[in-house]
């Protein structure tokens, strides 16, 4: 994709080739010399591994397709003849089923990197979203691909997700309608969820190349957050990288491989086994263990958002913005920020407060009039937890990007991926579940979703104001060579 | 419409009803069993297999369908194509049409999903006084703990009643059974089945053997994918390792 002059290749087909486009140029420099930083660790094999689970589902993908029957009449027989009488069927077949798992695994790995490592920061912030686009577009699919079966879960985990959207004011019906296909959940949702989940696939391969694309302009990242600044810090993709993505990958697909043929149901339903029936509900609807930590943020608001709230959170985010985020206050002295922070609090405590407590004999009607009813503030906090992902670059504008040189930040890192683990926790468990005393699930998945958003929006803006950090190594090369040389003497 | 209030429903209004029916009908953990065809090297038992089919046909097969296994699959039970033939020719499937158009009956043959009890669900149901009887081919896959289950539900029949308890007219106590009301009859006791190769004729026998056969018919390939993983899981470790001393050898030259 440079202009740069182009080096002649000894065979003279590749030479006639790439004479005429320059293919094999691109490759030898976007994976043969490609200047690569030289002190990764073995969290930098996620990306390969994602970009071959991404192949296996496709391929294993087509196969099933050109078995598969959408119709809710012959879905689910259609998927047992896979199982039974296709050659091979039941391979492809737990290939794909465990595919989504494994695919997640790689990528929630992935995605932890990035974060521990500070991988978004400038001038990476378009290829961290680009990959939260990525991750957006994966869980469609993955939940789409989980209604093709037509089993019982298929059927009404497609009922509660699809209903979220009913929340959204205004138009939410028309999208269910549109979504649905009808008035009801049926044979119109089954076959275009099934267009849907072999379309969204390839728009993911287009948003894959996009983010290679971004990641090739910038260069890496690595554990030490540093820039290589010559070519002592770096090694080329090929064969460093190479021969450690494929030892890396082989390693990945043992433990893919265990599950596929030893324990080929184990993260999948039961109830999926049984075809999908409408006038029987299972008695727990639970999504693939992958949504959990989301689906507990779902159910964690049970509350309606009063305007008292609101205004409160609204005043608290413009102190948040003014005296955090920007260093240094642009519109506001220090005591409107005092006063913001007071009202700001006091405003969002006594909203919460006239909600769970509806007696309340001040005259506080307005407290009634919510704007934001429990249901969508659910899909609101759901798709928030995510959203916050897409402006992570901004809330954490800290100049160091490794957690290894920010010990507040690596503890509060480490605090926050225990936390995304109790929420899955929570997500799997009834919301009436009783822990202890008074306190059930609901309670738990409350606690970590205010933790969860609380890292985003308070902790991570307040380190990146307050933290001092480390000071960081001089360069790659060095900080490997010292490593070197502590460990030989 | 109630389906677009489900969300609100989980949240709000399943906390009261679960603790009412976590009072009324839990269910004690299920016991496990010893299984040839547990743990990574586990095979079925064909005769175990076999004694199971023959419990399938003789009890279950009078109201359960297992519609999605086929007379051919017995081959893995151990008959030989003769014998599946002629346990097939017992049954007869309706056909056609012919070429007048008319509809016929055949003796059903080795190509051919074993015959359902019923014409449709809506018979099945008016047999059983409105309680459907599930199809089997997928029982222990669509159950946690499926085979242990089978054989807890096969043996967890109680004739005393918990204090308090009343069952209407065709309603069964069964200990394992979600809410611990079932409209099936016990369908299995001691010395119910005769055995031709002497095993013990118990209830606990005729328990294990059918959730044997359920699970095979759920799981039919199950030793060959084992066999498969066996095999793949022994070529990764191999090519992980001679990875391993390309990566090192690649890298020994940098450090």
């Amino acid at each position: 994709m440079s202009n740069a002059p182009r080096e002649k290749f000894d065979n003279t087909v590749v030479e006639w080739v790439d004479s005429r486009l320059p293919i094999f140029t691109m490759m030898k420099n976007e994976y043969g010399v490609f200047p690569t930083p030289r002190n990764f660790n073995w969290f930098w094999n996620f990306g390969a591994i994602a970009m071959f689970m991404l192949i296996t589902m496709i391929a294993t993908g087509i196969v099933l397709a050109m078995h598969y029957t959408a119709d809710t009449k012959l879905a689910f027989d259609s998927v047992e003849r896979i199982m039974r009488d296709v050659n091979g069927g039941w391979l492809i077949r737990y290939i794909h089923m465990n595919g989504a798992s494994f695919f997640f695994i790689a990528v929630y790995i992935h995605i932890f990197r990035g974060m521990y490592y500070g991988s978004y920061k400038a001038p990476r912030e378009l290829l961290w979203i680009l990959g939260v686009i990525i991750f957006l577009l994966m869980m469609a699919t993955a939940f789409i691909g989980y209604v093709l079966p037509w089993g019982q879960m298929s059927l009404w985990g497609a009922t509660v997700i699809t209903n979220l959207f009913s929340a959204i004011p205004f138009v939410g019906e028309s999208i269910v309608t549109l979504l649905w296909g009808g008035f009801s959940i049926d044979n119109p949702t089954l076959t275009r969820f099934f267009a849907l989940h072999y379309l969204l696939p390839f728009v993911i391969v287009g948003v894959v190349l996009l983010h290679i694309w971004a990641l090739h302009v910038t260069g890496s990242n690595n554990p030490l957050g540093l820039e290589p600044k010559s070519k002592k810090d770096t090694l080329p993709f090929h064969p460093y990288y190479t021969s450690k993505d494929f030892f890396g990958i082989i390693v990945f697909i043992i433990f893919y491989a265990i599950f596929i043929f030893y324990m080929p149901d184990a993260l999948g339903h039961p109830d999926n086994y049984i075809p999908a029936n409408p006038l029987v509900t299972p008695p727990h609807i639970v999504p693939e263990w992958y949504f959990l930590p989301f689906y507990a943020i779902l159910r964690a608001v049970t509350f309606n958002m009063n305007i008292y709230m609101l205004a409160g959170l609204g005043l608290l985010a413009v102190f948040m913005v003014e005296f955090i985020w920007r260093h240094k206050p642009k519109y506001l002295n220090g005591f409107l920020g005092f006063l913001l922070l007071v009202l700001g609090s006091g405003l969002a405590v006594f909203g919460l407060l006239a909600d769970l407590n509806q007696g309340w004999e001040i005259p506080m009607s307005a407290a009634n009039l919510a704007p934001i009813s429990a249901k969508f503030g659910g899909v609101l906090a759901m798709f928030g937890s995510i959203g916050l992902l897409v402006i992570l670059p901004w809330l954490d504008n800290h100049p160091i990007r490794s957690a290894r040189f920010r010990p507040l930040f690596r503890i509060f890192m480490i605090i926050f991926t225990i936390s995304v683990f109790i929420l899955g926790y929570a997500g799997s468990q009834a919301a009436d579940k009783v822990y202890f005393m008074e306190f059930n699930n609901t309670m738990l998945a409350q606690i970590f979703t205010g933790f969860y958003f609380m890292f985003f929006l308070i902790i991570l803006p307040l380190l990146s104001r307050f933290e001092k950090g480390r000071e960081l190594p001089k360069s790659i090369n060095e900080a490997v060579l010292s490593k070197a040389q502590k460990a030989g003497a | 419409m109630f389906v677009r209030n489900i969300l609100s429903a989980i949240i709000i209004s399943v906390a009261p009803v679960s603790s009412v029916l976590a009072a009324g009908g839990d269910t004690p953990p299920i016991p496990s069993q010893d299984w040839s065809f547990s743990g990574p090297f586990g095979t079925y038992d064909k005769a175990a297999l076999q004694r199971g089919y023959k419990i399938y046909r003789e009890v279950c097969a009078s109201c359960h369908s297992m519609k999605r296994v086929r007379f051919r699959n017995l081959e893995a039970l151990g008959y030989n194509e003769d014998q599946i033939k002629a346990i097939a020719a017992e049954y007869s499937v309706e056909d056609g049409p012919n070429e007048d158009g008319d509809m016929f009956e055949r003796a059903a043959l080795p190509s051919d999903a074993f015959i359902s009890p019923f014409p449709n669900d809506n018979a099945a149901k008016a047999a059983n006084g409105g309680a459907f009887p599930p199809d089997l081919s997928l029982m222990t896959k669509a159950r946690a703990n499926g085979s242990n289950y089978v054989h807890a539900l096969m043996t967890g029949y109680k004739d005393k009643l918990p204090h308090g308890v009343e069952l209407s007219d065709g309603q069964y106590w069964n200990t394992y059974f979600t809410g611990n009301k079932i409209a099936m009859a016990p369908p299995l006791m001691d010395e119910s089945i005769s055995y031709e190769d002497g095993t013990i004729e118990t209830l606990d026998q005729y328990a294990k053997d059918i959730s044997h056969f359920l699970t095979w018919a759920a799981d039919p390939y199950m030793e060959e994918r084992k066999r498969t993983g066996f095999k793949v899981i022994l070529f990764l470790l191999i090519f992980a390792g001679v990875m391993y001393g390309v990566k090192r050898r690649i890298w020994s030259n940098i450090h």
